[in-house]
């Protein structure tokens, strides 16, 4: 029955945005109120029926109904209750499910906010979203139904990926699909404005929130994607250039250039093309983003099932790309600019500069991705590029974006003197030299002389920040006589969008402090050892205590069936540091090919990394232990086990891991020393906090009109005349 | 059975969501729009940008000189806009929020 509900309602979903697009132009052709309210009411009924269509699927996997094709693919019985609510975006047709569930969600908040504003813009924007809803919908409809039913239903089901077997899953996709997701909504409004030729301070104030939403949801999936990497995938490393990484650094990238230069539109009526290009950009982008990711056009660790979806995508891709130039080209009257740039030495310019960076850098990430696409239509054979080839270009660029984010706060609009400049500059740039200087002395012969100057830049950021904030709360005080605390939350309070940038500035340079640090600075070592046996890395003596074996008891509670791993003690200098315990989980695999007890262990195994976090450096571990030494004790079960008798399987697994525990073989390690990963991790957490108040609204009508009046009693007493 | 009930019932909401607006009596084509809309976002944007010019002012990025005469500046900005939005006669009433529109 559920199935059949949930094939209904997606057709039913499909219906509602047809209808919606056809009542919405209508409704702006005729200027017919009710016809566009109609359109805006299908944007609610969608996400009301795509409620209906993820609850079922949902239910389905947490109730274990293998009848549904998708459940017995990527869920099982022994899937842990937690991973089977993540599961459900496991599978393509899940995660396309997903896609357009929040889609229809975050559009309707965007539709019911602006229900009486921009008005001639609206309902081509809801038409646009709808048209997206549209494409989703009948992927999912035609294409890839998650409804899909076999009959009679497996008695098991495959599992859920065990490397999808992370916290970090059950947020990391919801997080990121928001994010892509929400980047379509100042798309599809500025597709709208440029319909109707209005780009102007209304549509900006409307759009500049979505796009901030966007960048922040996207920004934590991609780092929450790089803490799954950290932890997880038992390489050491938190980020890869990975296809599926770059792609959803993209939008991310050109979204920050966004936010950055609508600002210089709304006080100067400046870059009005530009901005409209970056907000189209990464509307399309957003949508590449979950091209790479369902595709399997690109080899990716993150691409979890290839698919034939890639026709319908390309299509898509191509039309947003074709009509956002058309709509440009075809509106560049309105959107000239109506001030030029005043001085070099101005924000503005800072901006630019800002923008030019980010937009190399996203062209960089562009090219090395779709390289072995070009390099396979360029030669015939498929050539891709590494992570030193990546490094080489976004380095410098990223250095150039971290100086560039410290001058920014300090410089003033329209035109800086030079003597403000030197009044501004003077103790952050100290600040940065003092830190240079002494890491340089610190470091020694290690010198790399990237990470030292992206310290030094980043010090430069902390010090321009934390001088805005005690000049604020200096000026504050003068004026209020505050407490310098009650001061400091009044001037953020009151100035959010300065203050929460100012506060994503800072987050930024110590996330990238922490990037380089780890980057430049680790050490790293593949051994095999025996138990008892140790190795020095980085400075610390990690010793192979003893071995561990468990079945059905694994401590991360990821489901794992087998769990063999290390005791692994940590010391420095003859001091105890740490106890580390990696381990290796085993899964069941998908069919009993491999006997009673080999299926038991015989499907995909992952890391589960044995890691102790701190401030100043990470010590962490992954073990890869040898499991061809037990196969003749597995062969051995599969013998005498009876197939039909999985419980006796049991028991006998019992006895090899007990086996293990008596006498384990040497087993493989990776063992890391990474100075200062968990700044990147903070510097997000302040970055979210940053984000937060500079999207926080504004406060409430009462106390702006109050501000208002203020001002506007100041205005006349201003002179008239005095224009320069 | 109880599938086919529960998605009549479920089209029979869709439809009474989206049909709502026209069951209503038509209302009057809307008339053109006359960027009053625009011309007090971007009011409110110049005021901020002064009130921005005051903060950078106090916390030492303009001098005393420089933030006179951007504030001259902007306010004459500002004044222009005021114009522009007085130009459009009174403020219209407005249908109150959610009055038919959700």
């Amino acid at each position: 029955m559920g199935a059949s509900l949930g094939r209904a309602a997606l057709i039913l979903a499909l219906g509602v945005c047809v209808y919606g697009i056809g009542a919405a132009l209508y409704g702006a052709r005729t200027g017919r109120r009710e016809w566009v309210d109609s359109g805006r009411r299908s944007v609610y009924a969608l996400a009301l029926v795509l409620t209906v269509c993820f609850a079922i699927i949902e239910i389905a996997f947490l109730r274990s109904d293998f009848s549904f094709d998708t459940v017995a693919g990527h869920s099982s019985t022994t899937t842990p209750t937690f991973y089977k609510a993540a599961a459900v975006w496991s599978s393509q047709e899940g995660s396309l499910l997903l896609w357009v569930w929040l889609l229809s969600l975050w559009s309707s908040a965007a539709i019911f906010i602006t229900r009486n504003a921009l008005r001639d813009v609206v309902p081509y924007a809801t038409a646009v979203l709808l048209g997206f809803g549209a494409f989703f919908t009948g992927l999912l409809a035609f294409m890839a139904t998650p409804f899909g039913t076999s009959s009679p239903a497996p008695v098991e089901g495959v599992g859920l990926n065990p490397l999808l077997r992370h916290p970090s899953m059950m947020i990391h996709p919801p997080m990121l699909y928001s994010g892509y997701t929400l980047f379509t909504i100042p798309f599809a409004f500025a597709v709208g404005a440029l319909v109707v030729r209005r780009v102007d301070a209304e549509w900006i104030r409307a759009i500049r929130r979505f796009a901030l939403a966007a960048w922040l949801f996207l920004g934590i999936g991609v780092l929450l994607g790089a803490r799954w990497s950290y932890a997880e995938l038992g390489w050491g490393g938190y980020w890869a250039w990975d296809p599926v990484e770059n792609a959803s650094l993209m939008p991310w990238l050109i979204g920050t250039a966004f936010i950055h230069s609508i600002m210089i539109q709304e006080k100067r009526g400046m870059l009005k093309i530009w901005n409209a290009s970056l907000v189209l950009a990464t509307g399309t982008l957003a949508i590449l983003g979950t091209f790479l990711v369902r595709s399997g056009i690109l080899q990716s660790i993150h691409a979890f099932g290839a698919s034939t979806l890639g026709v319908p995508f390309v299509i898509l891709i191509g039309l947003l790309v074709v009509g956002s130039i058309y709509l440009i080209v075809s509106r560049r009257e309105v959107l000239r600019s109506e001030h030029h740039l005043d001085s070099l030495l101005s924000r503005e310019a800072v901006f630019l500069l800002n923008n030019l960076v980010l937009v190399g850098l996203c062209f960089v990430i562009f090219w090395g991705t779709f390289f072995p696409l070009i390099s396979e239509a360029v030669t015939g054979s498929k050539a891709s590029v590494g992570p030193p080839w990546f490094d080489r270009y976004t380095v410098p660029l990223t250095l150039v974006l971290v100086l560039l984010s410290g001058i920014g706060p300090v410089i003033a609009w329209r035109r800086a003197t030079a003597a403000n400049a030197r009044r501004n500059f003077r103790i952050p740039a100290v600040f940065g030299l003092v830190t240079l200087v002494v890491l340089v002395g610190v470091t020694g012969d290690d010198r790399k002389p990237w990470a030292l100057g992206m310290f030094c830049c980043a010090a430069f950021v902390v010090g321009t920040v934390g001088q805005e904030f005690y000049r604020g709360i200096a000026a504050r005080r003068a004026l209020s006589g505050e407490s310098p605390v009650t001061a400091a939350v009044s001037l953020v309070s009151r100035n959010r969008r300065r203050y929460g940038g100012y506060t994503v500035h800072l987050g930024m340079a110590l996330l990238f402090v922490g990037v380089a640090a780890s980057s430049a600075f680790q050490a790293s070592r593949d051994v095999r050892l025996a138990t008892g046996q140790g190795v020095d890395v980085g400075g610390y003596r990690y010793t192979y205590v003893r071995q561990t074996a468990s079945v059905i008891d694994d401590p991360k509670r990821t489901g794992s069936i087998l769990d063999l791993g290390a005791v692994v003690d940590v010391t420095r200098g003859g001091r105890h540091v740490t106890t580390l315990y990696p381990s290796r989980g085993y899964y069941p695999a998908p069919d009993a090919s491999q006997g009673p007890v080999g299926s038991l262990i015989g499907g995909e195994a992952t890391s589960h990394v044995g890691l102790k976090a701190g401030l100043r450096r990470d010590i962490w571990s992954a073990i890869e232990p040898d499991i061809q030494a037990l196969q003749p004790l597995i062969d051995k079960g599969n013998r005498v086990v009876p197939a039909a008798h999985p419980d006796v399987a049991l028991v006998v697994l019992e006895a090899i891991a007990q086996h293990y525990r008596d006498s384990a073989p040497p087993a493989q390690f990776r063992l890391i020393v990474s100075p200062m990963v968990t700044w990147i991790w903070l510097g997000g957490l302040i970055v979210l906090g940053g984000g937060l108040i500079a999207m926080w609204p504004p406060p409430g009508r009462r106390v702006r009109a109050r501000y208002l009046a203020r001002v506007g009693r100041d205005l006349k007493r201003a002179p008239t005349t005095t224009a320069v | 059975m109880v599938g086919a009930l529960l998605v009549i019932l479920l089209l029979g909401g869709v439809v009474w969501l989206v049909s709502g607006p026209l069951r209503r009596p038509p209302e009057p084509p809307e008339g053109r729009d006359t960027g009053r809309a625009g011309l007090e976002a971007a009011r409110e944007a110049k005021y901020r940008e002064i009130r921005d010019a005051e903060m950078d002012h106090r916390t030492g990025k303009l001098s005393p000189e420089d933030h006179e005469r951007l504030d001259r500046q902007l306010r004459a900005e500002a004044i222009d806009i005021l114009r522009r939005l007085d130009e459009l006669g009174p403020e219209p009433r407005r249908s109150p929020p959610g009055s038919g529109s959700v």
